[in-house]
């Protein structure tokens, strides 16, 4: 299958005060199996909606278009359901939630997936080996796993936290909202590399990011330009250091 | 001693509290004589040359009001009101009208000159422009009520150009019956608590506003309420209705010359928004609080209610009170409309005997409501404060949303800050967050201020007018700046 | 504002028990009742809470006797023999009335337990002109248990377990109970009151609990009565110096329940936690109310409850903290929350500041609303399923609340509890679906 994620003329809105607005305006993109592909562009051109709507965010309406993925209709998914099709989206703002170890809710997100795949779950102790080695390639520290998921967590920790939750779920197809922001330079070598060990021709990335560098680590195999809503430009790893060097606005001067 | 400790005594010894209103103007008055019954009712009506409807409408306010007792709930104390030895009648004696300025009593003009505020210049009650060379301001309309009359109303040539009607209540009634008849006693029902039911009886005078569809008020509307004849009662009576898609912004503003015994005031204010319509009503009410010992002051016991009821209806209740003996009053708005916002931005200071119970009620009926209430408390001397504040959400106000912060300041250990909230929610899609804090002014904050080489009073001052600034902000220009000058005054004697 | 309402409530349901009272206290307490009836919502401390559930009834006294069996039977139930709870020493009643056959007689050293019918002592509530439902109790008071841990104790823990049995008609037990914990001592209490095989009866414990210098009281109360019962109990605490009251109640039984906590500070650097859950569903209403008094200064009040609320349930939260004058440098501190479940579920707060002394810090919120949408996704793009994914989240939401408590041993009872409720709640639900 040369398409693991074929996006065509999809069209989105949000309700802003009663009217939609529309913010998708007609995304083309394919994604093959085992390929990184990046997205580019100025802020507001719609990427984390993008992003959102793949992941079964309730708060867009699609208006128009298709996303399918290995061959089904990922936009008749729940979100849970495209989990466990292999989907993960890091988020871009990783939520809190108070009161819920971490541990206990990967645990229960890794058996809710192994189950929806038809995979034998994990016993505490299975679970434990395996999210133990996690974290040490992450360099995270243990106690990590039993504070609340994300609550407290610095910007690096949440966006470790992500790639933890990523490893554990063994998606194929991996969307990184922005997870580079905010990251110091050996984070962001941790994240990268965190993506790096799970490339494989079963596994695919979006990676949605401002920076270079994120995408120097990861070498990607397309990258895409994104402005008012729809890809206006595809190219190899050269356009990201065009648009490194020159800037969204020759770009957006083409598409106008 | 602690610096705070030190000025607080300091000032203490001074010992005078200072109401810079406290004069009395000398005009010559018809009274009434003391007491409440039908025929006071009657004698009311005449004079003000109302319709017979209007006269019933009074008269069973009051047979409501004779089965009625006083409210307890709140957190105030007062001896028994006698309200047998209240003149419910008093007002300027009639010289057949004032034509022009001219014809003003002239005490009545010294009144508004020691007033200073918000007539500004007597020019300016007269209707006339701002002279050359002098900062042009925003023009105010307004309407000066005189212990139960209403003395002068400004600019209402230029409103009724604009279609939008601005006049005493009185005139109200005689000129334009079939409005006032759909709208009175339409928010506050006349036996909607006691002091309603007895206003609605005895009511003598206010304002009445009608802004007509599309119409933005071209000026803000303002009515200045003072009580000055001994032993009256004041019981004015607002109406504010505004019509789809208008807007007006209207201020009050209230005082009354010091007096030993306690004078009652018992106000309704009634707005009315319609579609896409806004009301932005905002008070300065600086009532005589009474003196260092708690004599005399006004007991103000007011009851304010607006009404969203079209669809995006805008209410804000914006109040600065410094004045009165004991303050009860609950300005509040019943959102009815889909997506109808209502606000309440507050300040209360209190000092020396001073009582306050002050706070709001937000009523969500209509889906994706609105509220926010903001409010700031202020205690000093031997005072008690109380936000007392109600949010209710009603099964069909699907998602509704309330963001409520309350906070209080204690300046000196002798006073009392009290927070009431209730929170009321029957919609899961609502979402309700109420927030509150109690403090005093810091030691750190008030050495910071001095090392910078400001006075204990100005650090007071500032730290208190930044601790309100969220409210403050809300007022239009002319009155905020009046209400931090108030603030200070106010909290003078007590600093600490 | 002036919504008609009466403003007494008919002691009818008590009224032949009532006129037939012995002893000083008693009398005075069923004098100050005839006169003031029980509370109507028009008494504002019982605005959101309506006893006219009571009105039309007749309660009589509960039964002396018990079968033996099946206490022992309902208690096996309530304390699993392999349950760390069951090793702890414990005091049962019955129906009211204090079960010697099933209680404990080894108490730890330093802990001695005496019955209230065997010394009947209504110590700093002899004032008749207490709360209605006190005065009530006070009148009609059965038994109880006396806990008395002498000066300078660490006496464990102990298990109180009111069980309500067999009990099929209108029956009411007002059982009065008292903790006295002597200068430095400490205990934690957990209380159960459950029942088995009972109806529609009226539980109206009063506990009282004084704490003496720098004494720790921990106080854990689970609340899960017959779902026909009503239970109306009243705590107070009095705090001196440098002491503590550790509090948690966790409500998840009773068509009607209050849980009252009057806790005064009269010692400097005393500290209270009033803390509680309150699971609720059916038509179920669930008060909470307090006042926290601050009356000594450098004095710390912590208070957290959280509801959950379904079907048509609707939860009272009532907090007062009160800041007496002398109670300078006071912390108080004072948070309610509510999720709401259902459409027709309803929250009433009234999270309450009186303050009189300036040099204070003191804060309150309170939060309403359902379930947050990004936490929800959050889950269910991990691959969570929507109904796990819920009951995760009430779960975590009212754990919270839980784990304030410190005494590790409690706090898993009442993580276990909590679970057993949330899946037995669960399982119901999807039985009706």
């Amino acid at each position: 299958m040369s398409e693991l994620l074929k996006i065509s003329g999809l069209h989105a809105s949000i309700d802003a005060d009663g009217t939609p607005k529309e913010i998708l305006r007609g995304v083309d993109l394919v994604i093959p199996p085992g390929e990184v592909h990046a997205i580019m562009g100025p802020n507001g051109c719609g990427k984390s909606t993008l992003s959102y709507v793949l992941a079964g965010r309730e708060d867009y309406e699609v208006t128009a278009g298709s996303a399918l993925f290995k061959g089904e209709d990922l936009l008749a998914m729940e979100p849970e359901e495209r989990a466990a099709a292999g989907i993960f989206l890091a988020f871009q703002s990783p939520v809190e939630l108070p009161g819920v170890n971490n541990a206990n809710f990967l645990r229960t997100a890794v058996n809710a997936v192994r189950r929806a795949r038809n995979a034998p779950e994990l016993d505490a102790v299975g679970f434990l080996k395996a999210v133990r080695a996690a974290t040490k390639n992450l360099s995270m520290a243990d106690d990590m796993l039993k504070r609340n998921v994300n609550v407290g967590f610095s910007g690096g920790e949440k966006k470790r936290n992500e790639v933890l939750q990523m490893t554990m779920l063994q998606p194929t197809l991996a969307i990184l909202d922005e997870t580079d922001s905010g990251l110091d330079v050996d984070a962001l070598r941790i994240v990268a590399e965190g993506v790096q060990n799970l490339r494989s021709p079963d596994f695919s990335a979006l990676v949605i990011t401002h920076h270079q560098k994120l995408l120097d680590y990861l070498g990607p195999d397309r990258v895409h330009v994104m402005a008012k809503g729809r890809i206006i430009r595809s190219g190899g790893p050269e356009l990201a250091k065009q648009i490194n060097e020159e800037g969204y606005a020759a770009f957006l001067k083409e598409a106008a | 001693m602690p610096a705070v400790t030190e000025t607080r005594e300091q000032v203490e010894k001074l010992g005078k509290s200072s109401y810079e209103w406290g004069f009395e103007t000398d005009i010559e008055m018809d009274v009434a004589p003391k007491g409440l019954n039908e025929d006071i009712i009657r004698l009311i009506s005449t004079r003000k040359e109302e319709p017979e409807w209007m006269l019933e409408w009074r008269l069973a306010a009051y047979r409501s009001w004779l089965k009625m007792k006083e409210p307890t709930w709140a957190k105030v104390t007062h001896p028994p009101i006698d309200y047998q030895d209240v003149h419910y009648y008093a007002a300027p004696k009639k010289k057949d009208g004032p034509k022009s300025l001219e014809e003003v009593d002239p005490e009545l003009l010294r009144t508004y000159e020691k007033l200073g505020i918000p007539l500004h210049e007597q020019a300016m009650l007269a209707g006339v422009e701002v002279p050359e060379g002098e900062e042009a301001r925003l023009p105010v309309a307004v309407d000066a009520v005189f212990d139960s009359v209403s003395v002068a109303t400004t600019f209402r040539k230029t409103l009724s150009e604009a279609g939008v009607i601005f006049c005493p209540i009185s005139e109200a009634i005689r000129d334009y019956p079939d409005l006032v008849k759909q709208y009175i006693g339409s928010v506050v029902p006349v036996a909607d608590n006691f002091y309603a039911a007895l206003n609605s009886a005895v009511f003598t005078d206010g304002s009445f506003v009608f802004v007509p569809k599309g119409v933005r008020c071209p000026m803000e509307l303002s009515t200045y309420f003072r009580i000055n004849a001994k032993n009256t009662g004041q019981f004015e009576r607002t109406l504010i209705v505004v019509e789809d898609g208008a807007s007006v912004s209207y201020l009050e503003g209230c005082t009354a010359p010091m007096r030993d015994e306690n004078q009652l005031h018992a106000a309704v204010v009634e707005l009315v928004a319609m579609e896409d319509s806004s009301i932005k009503y905002s008070t300065v009410q600086n009532w005589y609080p009474g003196d260092e010992n708690g004599r005399g002051g006004i007991y103000n016991f007011v009851t304010k209610r607006g009404a969203c009821r079209g669809a995006r209806a805008k209410i804000s209740w914006t109040q600065v009170e410094t004045g009165s003996a004991i303050t009860w009053k609950y300005p509040s708005c019943i959102l009815q409309g889909e997506e109808s916002v209502g606000e309440f931005y507050s300040v209360a200071v209190t000092n020396n005997h001073q009582q306050a119970d002050t706070g709001t009620k937000m009523i969500h009926l209509g889906r994706n409501s609105r509220s926010t209430i903001i409010a700031k408390t202020i205690s000093a001397g031997k005072s008690d404060s109380t936000y007392r504040g109600q949010v209710k959400i009603m099964p069909k106000a699907s998602g509704a949303r309330n963001f409520t912060q309350c906070d209080s300041l204690l300046i000196g250990d002798q006073c009392g800050a009290h927070t009431v909230p209730y929170i009321e929610s029957r919609n899961m899609t609502a979402r309700v967050e109420h927030e509150a804090t109690t403090s005093k002014i810091s030691e750190d904050q008030m050495f910071y201020c001095r090392q910078r080489g400001l006075s204990q009073e100005d650090a007071v001052g500032l730290i208190v007018n930044g601790f309100c600034k969220e409210v403050l902000k809300e007022l239009p220009m002319e009155f905020a700046v009046e209400a931090q000058k108030l603030l200070q005054i106010s909290l003078e004697g007590s600093v600490g | 504002m002036n919504a008609i309402a009466p403003i007494t409530l008919s002691l009818e349901p008590f009224a032949a028990r009532l006129s037939d009272v012995k002893g000083e206290d008693r009398k005075a307490a069923a004098g100050a009742l005839a006169r003031t009836g029980l509370p109507t919502p028009r008494v504002e401390a019982w605005h959101y809470t309506n006893l006219r559930a009571l009105s039309g009834r007749v309660f009589a006294d509960a039964p002396v006797g018990f079968d033996e069996t099946a206490a022992q039977a309902a208690l096996t139930r309530i304390l699993p023999p392999d349950a760390a709870i069951a090793t702890l020493p414990r005091l049962v009643l019955v129906n009211g009335r204090f079960a010697p056959t099933l209680s404990s007689t080894d108490l730890p050293e330093g802990v001695s337990c005496t019955s209230f019918v065997q010394s009947p002592d209504f110590g700093i509530l002899a004032s008749p002109d207490r709360e209605g439902m006190v005065a009530l109790n006070t009148a009609l008071a059965d038994d109880g248990v006396q806990i008395i841990v002498a000066p300078g104790k660490q006496a464990g823990q102990l298990v109180l377990v009111s069980l309500a049995l067999g009990t099929d008609s209108d029956v009411s037990f007002h059982p009065r109970h008292s903790i006295t914990l002597g200068e430095g001592a400490s205990l934690s209490v957990i209380e159960i009151a459950a029942s088995e095989n009972a109806g529609a009866y009226l539980h109206n414990p009063v506990l009282t609990c004084a704490i003496a210098e720098k004494a720790h009281l921990t106080h854990v109360k689970i609340q899960q009565e017959a779902e026909n019962a009503v239970h109306l109990a009243t705590v107070y605490a009095d705090i001196a110096v440098r002491a503590a009251y550790d509090s948690f109640t966790l409500g998840l039984g009773s068509v009607m329940a209050r849980h009252e906590v009057h806790a005064t500070m009269h010692g400097n650097h005393a500290a209270v936690h009033v803390n509680g859950a309150q699971l609720l569903a059916a038509s179920q209403v669930g008060d909470i109310t307090s006042v926290i008094a601050h009356a000594a200064p450098d004095c710390i009040s912590r208070q957290t409850v959280r509801n959950v609320l379904s079907d048509h349930s609707r939860a009272v939260f009532q907090g007062k903290v009160l800041v007496e004058r002398v109670a300078q440098k006071t912390d108080g501190y004072q948070m309610n929350q509510a999720l709401l479940l259902s459409p027709s579920a309803e929250i009433n707060a009234k999270p309450e500041l009186e303050i009189y002394a300036d040099d204070v810090k003191c804060s309150h919120g309170a939060t309403v609303g359902a379930l947050d949408d990004d936490q929800l996704f959050y889950l269910r793009s991990r691959g969570i399923p929507d109904d796990q994914a819920r009951q995760m989240l009430v779960e975590a939401f009212l754990v919270e609340a839980v784990d304030l408590v410190e005494d590790e041993m409690l706090r898993t009872v009442l993580h276990q509890t909590l679970a057993t409720a949330l899946s037995q709640r669960v399982g119901a639900a999807e039985k009706t679906a």
